[in-house]
C-alpha cells in the first residue's frame, strides 16, 4: 500500500500565493542538499522544507560557478573567445563551439566547406554520447546502483580516446572554430570508432539488464516526477524531457542545421513522462547517436577543405547585426544570442542552456510532495548542469 | 546577516519560549591550534607513512575539475589502489581537492568545509585557474590565488589536467606528506590571522563566525 | 518561407517597428514598451509562438538604452521572432520599472531575477526578484553593465599573483612579427 502523508499538517497558502511556514512550529524543517553533497548535480544547492520526509517547498539556488563568460567575452576578440567558449559546459562542451562559431558565421558571412559540416555533426554526436553515458551513470548512481556509474565511465573514457586523436584533448576539444574545424580525420579512426561503437552498444545491453530490469529501480521511478505534456512550453522543457512527455521537439528535426537533413532518423519519443521514461528516452537516443556516428562514418567526404579561409583574425570586425542559433544538445535546445555592433568584440552573447528552465522553475515545481530519499534521482533525470544555468 | 542567524526568541515544541542566537549556540568558535609533532621522530614517521597511505578526497566538486574524478574512481585509472578514496562528508575526509576555478560564493562554503576536516588535512589545487586565474584571470568572480584563502599543499596545472597527472600530483603529495612537510593546517593555525582577513576581504557578506568546525 | 506575412498581419494590429529578417525563419522587431504584453498574448495564443526561448538585455550605453529581447519560437512553423524593447537607460538605472511577463511564462521570473541582478532593470512584480540569483554581497554597480570594468575590479579584489602578464594580442603579435615597426 502506498505511503499516504497526513495532509493536514500541510502549510496553508497566504493571499500573495507563497506558502506559509512556521520553522518554529516544530512540524517543519529546513535542509540542504548541496553544495557539498553527493546527491546533487554538479555545484548548485537545493533549499528543502520538509514535514516529515516528504518535501513542502524547494528552492533552487546557483550561481556557485559563475565566471561571467558573457562579460569576459564582451572584452576579447572573435577569435579569442573561441577557446573560452567550451569551458560553459563541462560534460558536452562541443555545443558551446558550434553555437559560438555558426553565430560568428552567419554575421560574418562565412560560408563554411561541406566537409567540415559533416566532421561538425560527428563531434557533437559524439559529445552527445558522453554525456548521455554520464547521466546514465549518475541516474543509477542516485538510486544507489554504483556499478552502472563504473560500466558507463570506462565506456565513456574509449569515447574521450577518441576525442584525443581527434582534437588532441579529452575534455575541452576547441575543435570547432569560427569557419570550419580544426583538422580532418585521422588515419584509421574509422575502425576504432567502430570498436568503440561496438563497446558502448555491449555496454548499454548490460546497462539494459541490471539497470531498466531491476526491480528496485522501476519501483523507484515509474511515476516519479511526473511533468504534464501541457506545461512543457510554459516552462521551456525541451529535449529529452519534453520527448518524454511525448512532445515531439527535437531541433535536429523542427530545424535542421548542419547535416541533419542528409541523415536518416526518427525523435525517440516516450509516454509517460516520469524518471523512468526519461532514462529510456535517453537510452533509446544514446543508440540512435551511434547509429547516426555510423552513417556520418559511411558518407564524410574524405578530402576537402575544412576550413573556410578566415579574414586577419587580430583586425576582424563583424558588422552590426543580432542573431540567435540553436541546436540540439543531450539536454535540450541549446543557443547562443549574439550581438555585434561592428566592432572587434562581441556587444552580448547570451547563452540560452535547457538547465537554466529545467533547474529552476520546472525542479521547483516538480519536487513539492516529492520524499527526501527522491530528490537526486528526480534532479538527475532532469539532466541539468550548472555551469550553463549561471555561465 | 541572514534572517536563521539573528538572535531570536522562538517558541519550543513544549510551549516554552527560549532565546537562540545562532552564531554562539551552534558553533565553536575557538580558533585552530598547532597540532605538535610526535614525541619521537620514529613515530611521527610512522603516522606520516600512514597518513600518505589513506589519503581520503572530500567529494566537493568546486569547478569543472570534478569532471576527472570520475574517470579516477573508475576502474582505468583507479586511483583507489594508491590508497586515495573519495569521501561524502568533511568529517571522513582529509584532502581537499579544489577542482578548479572558485567563485566567490563558493570559496566561502570551500572554508567551510575546509575548516570542519579534522587535522592533518591537505589541500590540492587543480588547474591553472587556482594558481593565477587562468582563463579567467579578469573575471570579476573568480579569485586568482588559491594560497591567498588556504593553504596549498600541491598545485596540478592544465586545463583540463589528465588523470594521470592527477595520479602523479597525488604521488607528489604523499613524497610531501612522508617527508614531514605536508604542515598545511598548522600554517592555517599559525597564521589564521593573515589568512580571515585574506578571506573577510573577498567576502562580502561574511555571516559565520571566524572558525566553525 | 518568409516572415513578411506575419509581419504584415501584425502591423495590422499593433503599431510596430521596422522588421529585421536575419534568416527566413528568424526576424526581429523593434516594439514599443506599452505593446509588448498584447503583442506576447496575441504571439502566444494566435500565431503559435508558444515557447519563450530566452530573454536578455543588450546594454547601449552609446545611445543611452537598454534593449530587452525577446525571443519567441513557434515549432510548428519551425520560426523564431525576436521582440525588441528599447528602455531608457538612466531612467532604468534610477530606478524605472519594468512590466513583468512571469503570469504569461513562469519561466520569465527566472530571466528578470538575473536581469535584476546583472543589469539593475527592475521587474516590481515578478516573484523573488529582489533574492540573490547568483551574485552573493555584490557591492558594485551590476556587472554586466558596459561601463563595470571587470579587469580592474579583479586586479583590486583578488590580489593577482605577480608575473603574469597580459597583452593586448593585435599589438603583441605585430611587435612579435615586425620589430622594426613596419
Amino acid at each position: 500500500m502506498a505511503y499516504q502523508a497526513d495532509r493536514s499538517q500541510y502549510p496553508s497558502r497566504r493571499p500573495d500565493g507563497s506558502l506559509d511556514i512556521d520553522l518554529s512550529s516544530g512540524k517543519y524543517l529546513k535542509l540542504w542538499q548541496g553544495p557539498q553533497h553527493p546527491g546533487i548535480t554538479g555545484n548548485m544547492s537545493v533549499e528543502l522544507t520538509v514535514c516529515g520526509d516528504e518535501v513542502v517547498e524547494g528552492k533552487t539556488h546557483v550561481g556557485y560557478l559563475h565566471r561571467g563568460f558573457e562579460k569576459l567575452m564582451e572584452r576579447r576578440t572573435f577569435i579569442q573567445c573561441f577557446p573560452i567558449v567550451c569551458r560553459i559546459c563541462v560534460p558536452e562542451p562541443d555545443f558551446n563551439e558550434y553555437c559560438y562559431a555558426a553565430a560568428v558565421e552567419e554575421l560574418a558571412g562565412l560560408e563554411v566547406p561541406e566537409r567540415a559540416d559533416w566532421i561538425r555533426t560527428l563531434i557533437l554526436e559524439m559529445g552527445r554520447i558522453n554525456s548521455y553515458l554520464m547521466y546514465l551513470g549518475g541516474q543509477a548512481g542516485a538510486l544507489g546502483q554504483g556499478v552502472i556509474g563504473q560500466w558507463t565511465t570506462y565506456v565513456r573514457d574509449l569515447m574521450l580516446d577518441r576525442f584525443e586523436e581527434l582534437s588532441g584533448a579529452r575534455i575541452y576539444h576547441m575543435f570547432i572554430m569560427p569557419g570550419g574545424v580544426r583538422d580532418g580525420l585521422p588515419d584509421g579512426f574509422d575502425q576504432r570508432m567502430e570498436e568503440t561503437l561496438r563497446e558502448i552498444e555491449s555496454t548499454l545491453a548490460d546497462v539494459k539488464d541490471v539497470m531498466f530490469n531491476n526491480a528496485v529501480f522501476k519501483k523507484r521511478t515509474v511515476g516519479l516526477g511526473y511533468i504534464d505534456p501541457a506545461i512543457v512550453d510554459q516552462y521551456g522543457v525541451t529535449g529529452p524531457t519534453a520527448r518524454a512527455a511525448g512532445v515531439a521537439k527535437d531541433v535536429r528535426r523542427d530545424q535542421p542545421y548542419l547535416v541533419y537533413p542528409q541523415l536518416d532518423f526518427e525523435p525517440v519519443v516516450g509516454q509517460d513522462s516520469d524518471v523512468f521514461t526519461r532514462a529510456d528516452v535517453r537510452r533509446r537516443d544514446l543508440l540512435m547517436s551511434v547509429d547516426l556516428i555510423r552513417q556520418i562514418l559511411a558518407r564524410i567526404p574524405r578530402s576537402g577543405a575544412v576550413m573556410a579561409p578566415l579574414p586577419n583574425v587580430l583586425h576582424w570586425k563583424i558588422p552590426f547585426g543580432e542573431t540567435y542559433i540553436r541546436g540540439e544538445c543531450s539536454r535540450g535546445e541549446y543557443g547562443y544570442y549574439l550581438v555585434t555592433d561592428g566592432s572587434g568584440y562581441p556587444r552580448r552573447v547570451n547563452v540560452r542552456g535547457p538547465s537554466y528552465t529545467h533547474a529552476m522553475a520546472l525542479l521547483e515545481r516538480l519536487i513539492v510532495n516529492c520524499n527526501i530519499s527522491d530528490v537526486a534521482a528526480l534532479m538527475v533525470s532532469l539532466h541539468t548542469y550548472p555551469p550553463e544555468i549561471e555561465r | 546577516m541572514k534572517q536563521e542567524l539573528e538572535k531570536r526568541w522562538v517558541k519550543g515544541p513544549d510551549g516554552v519560549d527560549f532565546e537562540v542566537e545562532p552564531l554562539r549556540d551552534y558553533y565553536c568558535e575557538a580558533p585552530p591550534t598547532v597540532m605538535p609533532a610526535a614525541y619521537s621522530k620514529i613515530i611521527e614517521g610512522l603516522f606520516n607513512w600512514a597518513r600518505a597511505e589513506s589519503l581520503w578526497i572530500l567529494g566537493f566538486g568546486t569547478g569543472c575539475g570534478a569532471i576527472e574524478m570520475r574517470p579516477l574512481m573508475t576502474p582505468r585509472f583507479d586511483a583507489y589502489r594508491y590508497g586515495i578514496q573519495w569521501r561524502p562528508t568533511p568529517r571522513q575526509s582529509n584532502l581537499f581537492v579544489i577542482s578548479g576555478y572558485l567563485s566567490v560564493k563558493t570559496l566561502k562554503r570551500v572554508i567551510r568545509s575546509y575548516e570542519q576536516m579534522p587535522n592533518p588535512k591537505y589541500v590540492v589545487g587543480l588547474g591553472s585557474c587556482t594558481i593565477n586565474g587562468g582563463m579567467y584571470f579578469d573575471s570579476y568572480n573568480t579569485i586568482t590565488r588559491l594560497d591567498e584563502y588556504l593553504p596549498v599543499d600541491v598545485y596540478i596545472t592544465g586545463c583540463m589536467p589528465r588523470p594521470e597527472a592527477l595520479l602523479a600530483g597525488f604521488e607528489e603529495l604523499k613524497r610531501i606528506i612522508r617527508a614531514g612537510k605536508g604542515e598545511g593546517a598548522n600554517q592555517y593555525a599559525e597564521r589564521f590571522d593573515w589568512y580571515k582577513a585574506n578571506q573577510k576581504r573577498v567576502i562580502h557578506d561574511w555571516d559565520m563566525p571566524d572558525y566553525n568546525w | 518561407m518568409t516572415m513578411q506575412p506575419l509581419y504584415q498581419a501584425l502591423k495590422a494590429g499593433f503599431p510596430i517597428g521596422e522588421l529585421t529578417e536575419q534568416r527566413p525563419d528568424l526576424a526581429f522587431i523593434t516594439v514599443p514598451r506599452e505593446q509588448l504584453r498584447g503583442l506576447l498574448l496575441h504571439l502566444r495564443d494566435q500565431e503559435g509562438f508558444t515557447h519563450l526561448v530566452l530573454l536578455t538585455a543588450v546594454d547601449w550605453i552609446e545611445e543611452d538604452r537598454f534593449q530587452l529581447t525577446y525571443l519567441l519560437h513557434d515549432r510548428k512553423g519551425a520560426r523564431d521572432i525576436g521582440l525588441r524593447v528599447m528602455l531608457p537607460r538612466q531612467a532604468v538605472i534610477e530606478g524605472a520599472p519594468m512590466e513583468s511577463i512571469h503570469d504569461l511564462w513562469p519561466t520569465a521570473a527566472t530571466y528578470q531575477r538575473e536581469l535584476r541582478e546583472m543589469f539593475g532593470i527592475d521587474f516590481p512584480d515578478s516573484p523573488g526578484v529582489n533574492e540573490d540569483f547568483i551574485l552573493e554581497g555584490w557591492r558594485e554597480i551590476p556587472p554586466y553593465r558596459r561601463d563595470f570594468d571587470t579587469l580592474k575590479y579583479s586586479n583590486e579584489t583578488f590580489a593577482p599573483r605577480p608575473g603574469r602578464e597580459s597583452q593586448d594580442p593585435a599589438q603583441y603579435m605585430k611587435a612579435q612579427l615586425y620589430p622594426d615597426g613596419a
